[in-house]
């Protein structure tokens, strides 16, 4: 039997009843008093120089405030990058300045140039169109090989040249590598490209500011996953306002996937603006603006390279890719291609040596930073594409081939770094045999075949690693921040929870999975236990939700600060039923002495600690609440292993997606159901990497792919049901809970397992075709055929 | 600014609007109904659809001035006036066709609009009439699962897990 409540259980969530009446918080929502509304003029061109920016007409427009130009941010700091990273040489990377308007240039199509604040929005975008530019169109830089060449244009004049870093992992191991490639029996090379994707989060970004010139008090209220972290950055290096004058509020937040970690310029204007103008300043993205100001994501050309002995054993994997950083560093840009994306080279298998060497490239597009998955899924897709490739070439089963160099001991050391502390890599593939019905897949063909359809079957694995982590490592990577989190359980004295969490929630259910596990600790009813997020005036100093990071970090800050009260809770009982502490039990909300029928409930001690009569007062102090930060001593490996089944029309190219499934190893589960969807979103988001998403510039910069008209998204008819296991479950070895992270599963495991089933389809046909870039779209697949 | 007055989940309600204010603008900003959301400008997404006349339409393809005397239902009438969820909310809730939220009222009014044209719709008519709508969260597994189980099928069998 599935258990109702606690850890395993998967009530249904609370937080749906807002969200199916449209009762929800969501930041656009909010209205302040007397607000004024921002719009930004923004630039249309790639890259140009500023020649003169006339306010003059527009200031003059009804309703219009004041309008602010670069000019207003003089002396105003930037906006900031949150990781530094070294290149190969030992030299900190190319950083830029980012100023909140453009000062001297515009770099990017989307580049704001000035604000109209006005009384509503209608006359801040009717203003707007008054402003007179003057800008020298300048050359732009789009091609990442281009950008880098020699004489190219410089998105920064004061940069030495375009790129940010060369960087080499693991630098020890290059000559290793080159030997390994040189004596290899046989070597498999792949050139591809991991497209650009925009996350389209279906909620575009929001920002209000609100200042209190009586209190000197400013508040933001923005859609962000990590409030605490815009507090941080914000006030500490663009507006220089300290963290007990700034309030954060992240309310419902309608999706993230990564583009809502990062502190934007949008949140940096609205609350200089309300201070500025002394009244509210609400900015809401249109869409068509999201595209050209949210940051981007993936945009990688890789070539790779995997060699192999006699037997087929991997000897080596040797990557060189060129990243796209955009025109600005976006606030954890540098790092997704470098630490989140080389230490995952090694994949689930046992190649004794990796070189990765990553050139971070500047150019005239929008920022570039982590998308669900975030370099994880750029390294999973050449690796598992490249090893297709492999079998093909070498005439093997593409599952044996894998299955033979799986890493089957662990804790495993990889040789880029990192450790993998528990894995079973043979039995997520035993899973996924048992619900993908392979054996079944040449009966399917040959019916697809009698509808003159070609189909195909794509395997692949994948390891992630989640709840980045511990803060004295990656500080010495070059991240500017902590990576733990933090949790408060404040009991009240009628034995109610309410637990403030830096974890955010913007779809991943955390209202309702997190009091699971303090039921299941406590061994009270889930409704006693209320969960306060995204303020930063309520909780402790979170970094918010990314990385798959919130149970294995959040939830196990949760758990240690509720360690901290039942022990406390075990001292109050002791001394209410006269016994000695080490003799206190707790089970089912009952502190009971061993060895005896005496017991209290829970909720007189929880009483007792706010009515302190009876009481050790003298030993411990009264109230019930305590804070934990809990800071991860490594990263949680989930893995899994995918397949995917397409029918290729070859008169048109048309790939439909018929089966999926996936097997995950998330380690314990919390809540099956909320584990499942966010599975089922992953790939989702992971077959319109693959089929359909595809974030589009042509050779002047100019944005192509800026609607939902022009830039493809699954539609539900776009997609299948999805089967999907988690039973093969190794427990991460080094957290309370045994969590793993299940966001970005999907999004990582799934885009390989649609390619390498698109492939299959062509070559079945007797097309010899060993690779297709993504997306896939039904024009290149029958380009691909028809050459 | 034109005074357009109209029914909105069965209460009269009243507001101005310049002529270029759309129906789901009116709805938001003038009405205070901030259920109905925007996820885009161009009609694709989905998230403002509501019902005008009986009629599922996407909010920002109308004008409030066309709206004006119309009967509109929005996500804030689905439920009953004690809060209890109406069947396709609870479907919702029941089988998590929803994570952020944002578009959801839009795919319940969406199948609202579907089960009362098509009381028993296959899983490929729930797919075909939910191309309005995007969801970026749930990969829309959930989401026809629910929509089948609010048209009274079994859906015990969908996908293995």
């Amino acid at each position: 039997m599935p258990k109702d409540h606690g850890i395993g259980a998967s009530p249904k969530r609370r937080e749906d009843i807002r969200f199916l009446t449209g009762t929800g918080n969501y930041t656009d929502d909010i209205n302040a008093h007397g607000q004024a509304y921002v719009h930004f003029l923004r630039s249309d061109v790639a890259h140009g120089k500023i020649n003169g920016v006339d306010t003059a007409a527009a200031a003059a427009m009804p309703g219009v405030v004041r309008i602010f130009t670069g000019a207003d941010f003089e002396g105003v700091g930037g906006i900031p990058c949150g990781w530094q990273v070294t290149d190969r040489h030992g030299e900190p990377m190319q950083e830029p300045a980012h100023p909140v308007l453009a000062q001297g240039k515009v770099r990017h199509v989307g580049d704001p140039i000035a604000a109209v604040v006005a009384d509503t929005y209608e006359q801040a975008r009717d203003a707007a169109e008054a402003i007179e530019l003057d800008i020298e169109d300048l050359p732009a830089v789009v091609d990442m090989k281009a950008a880098v060449a020699e004489g190219a244009t410089k998105v920064h004049d004061d940069l030495n040249s375009n790129l940010c870093y060369d960087w080499g992992f693991v630098e020890e191991n290059k000559d290793a590598v080159e030997e390994a490639i040189q004596s290899a029996a046989h070597v498999t090379t792949l050139e591809l490209v991991n497209n650009r994707l925009i996350a389209n989060p279906m909620e575009p970004r929001v920002a209000i500011g609100e200042y209190n010139r009586a209190t000197d008090d400013s508040t933001l209220y923005t859609t962000s996953q990590n409030p605490h972290v815009i507090r941080l950055l914000m006030g500490a290096f663009v507006l220089g306002i300290p963290e007990h004058k700034l309030r954060v509020v992240a309310p419902d937040v309608g999706g993230g996937f990564g583009t809502k970690i990062f502190h934007y310029a949008e949140e940096a204007f609205c609350t200089f603006a309300a201070k500025a103008i002394n009244r509210p300043v609400k900015w809401t993205s249109s869409r068509s603006e999201a595209f050209m100001s949210d940051a981007h994501g993936r945009d990688h050309v890789t070539k790779i390279e995997l060699a192999l002995d006699a037997d087929n054993n991997f000897t080596a994997v040797r990557t060189e890719t060129y990243a796209n950083m955009g025109a600005y560093l976006s606030t954890f840009a540098p790092s997704v291609p470098t630490w989140l994306h080389g230490t995952l080279m090694a994949g689930n298998y046992k190649t004794p040596v990796i070189y990765v060497n990553v050139k971070a490239v500047f150019t005239n597009t929008v920022p570039v930073d982590a998308y669900r998955g975030a370099g994880r899924p750029e390294a999973t897709f050449q690796l598992e594409r490249v090893i297709d490739k492999a079998a093909r070439e070498l005439g093997v089963d593409p599952i044996a081939l894998r299955r033979q160099n799986f890493i089957t001991e662990f804790p495993y050391a990889t040789p880029v770094a990192v450790e993998y502390d528990t894995g079973d890599y043979h039995g997520t593939m035993d899973a996924l045999e048992g619900i993908a019905d392979l054996s079944g897949f040449d009966a399917r063909r040959k019916a697809s075949e009698a509808k003159g359809k070609l189909r195909g079957l794509g395997v692949n694995c994948y390891i992630e690693a989640c709840g980045i982590a511990p803060s004295n490592l990656v500080g010495q990577l070059g991240a500017r921040a902590g990576l733990y989190e933090s949790a408060t359980v404040r009991v009240n004295a009628t034995g109610g929870l309410v637990v403030m969490t830096g974890s955010h929630s913007h779809g991943q259910g955390h209202e309702t999975a997190f009091p699971q596990v303090i039921a299941e600790m406590i061994g009270i009813d889930e409704s006693m236990i209320e969960i306060v997020h995204g303020d930063t005036a309520k909780s402790p100093m979170g970094m918010g939700t990314y990385g798959s990071r919130s149970l294995a970090v959040g939830g196990s800050a949760m758990v240690r600060a509720t360690e901290k009260i039942i022990n406390k809770a075990k001292k109050i009982a002791a001394h209410l039923m006269e016994a000695s502490e080490g003799d206190i039990e707790l089970k089912d909300g009952q502190f009971s002495v061993a060895g005896t029928d005496k017991s209290v409930a829970w909720g007189d001690v929880t009483l007792a600690a706010y009515v302190p009569h009876n009481y050790p007062l003298e030993d411990i102090e009264p109230g019930l609440e305590e804070t934990a930060f809990y800071d991860p001593a490594n990263f949680t490996y989930p893995s899994g292993a995918y397949a995917c089944e397409v029918e290729l029309d070859p008169e048109t190219g048309k790939v439909t997606i018929e089966r999926f499934s996936a097997a995950d190893d998330f380690g314990n589960i919390v809540n099956p159901m909320i584990v499942d969807g966010q599975v089922h979103g992953g790939i989702g988001q992971g077959i319109g990497q693959a089929l359909m998403e595809g974030c589009v510039y042509d050779e002047n910069g100019q944005l192509l792919s800026a609607s939902y008209m022009d830039y493809a998204m699954p539609r539900a008819d776009d997609v299948p049901f999805y089967a999907v296991d988690h039973s093969s479950q190794t427990p991460c070895t080094h957290n309370p809970l045994g969590v793993k992270g299940c966001g970005e599963a999907g999004a990582i495991g799934s885009p390989p397992a649609v390619v390498n089933a698109v492939v299959d389809a062509m070559q079945s046909g007797g097309h010899k075709v060993d690779h297709i870039d993504m997306p896939a779209s039904p024009s290149r697949v029958w380009a691909a055929m028809n050459k | 600014m034109s005074q357009v007055k109209m029914t909105v989940n069965g209460k009269e309600m009243s507001g101005d609007a310049e002529g270029r204010t759309l129906l789901s603008q009116f709805l938001r900003e003038t009405l205070n109904l901030t259920g109905t959301h925007v996820g885009c400008d161009t009609s694709q997404c989905g998230a403002c659809v509501v019902h005008v006349n009986g009629e599922a339409v996407k909010a920002c393809t109308m004008l409030a001035l066309e709206a004006d005397g119309a009967d509109v239902a929005t996500i804030e009438g689905q439920a009953a006036e004690d809060g209890t969820l109406n069947t396709i909310q609870q479907a919702f809730q029941d089988h998590h066709g929803l994570q952020c939220g944002f578009c959801t009222p839009g795919m319940v009014m969406s199948a609202a609009a579907l089960l009362k044209e098509n009381p028993k719709p296959s899983e490929a008519e729930v797919r075909d009439y939910l191309e309005g709508n995007i969801c970026r969260c749930t990969g829309y597994h959930n989401i026809v699962k629910a929509i089948m189980a609010a048209s009274g099928q079994d859906v015990s069998a969908i996908a293995a897990e």
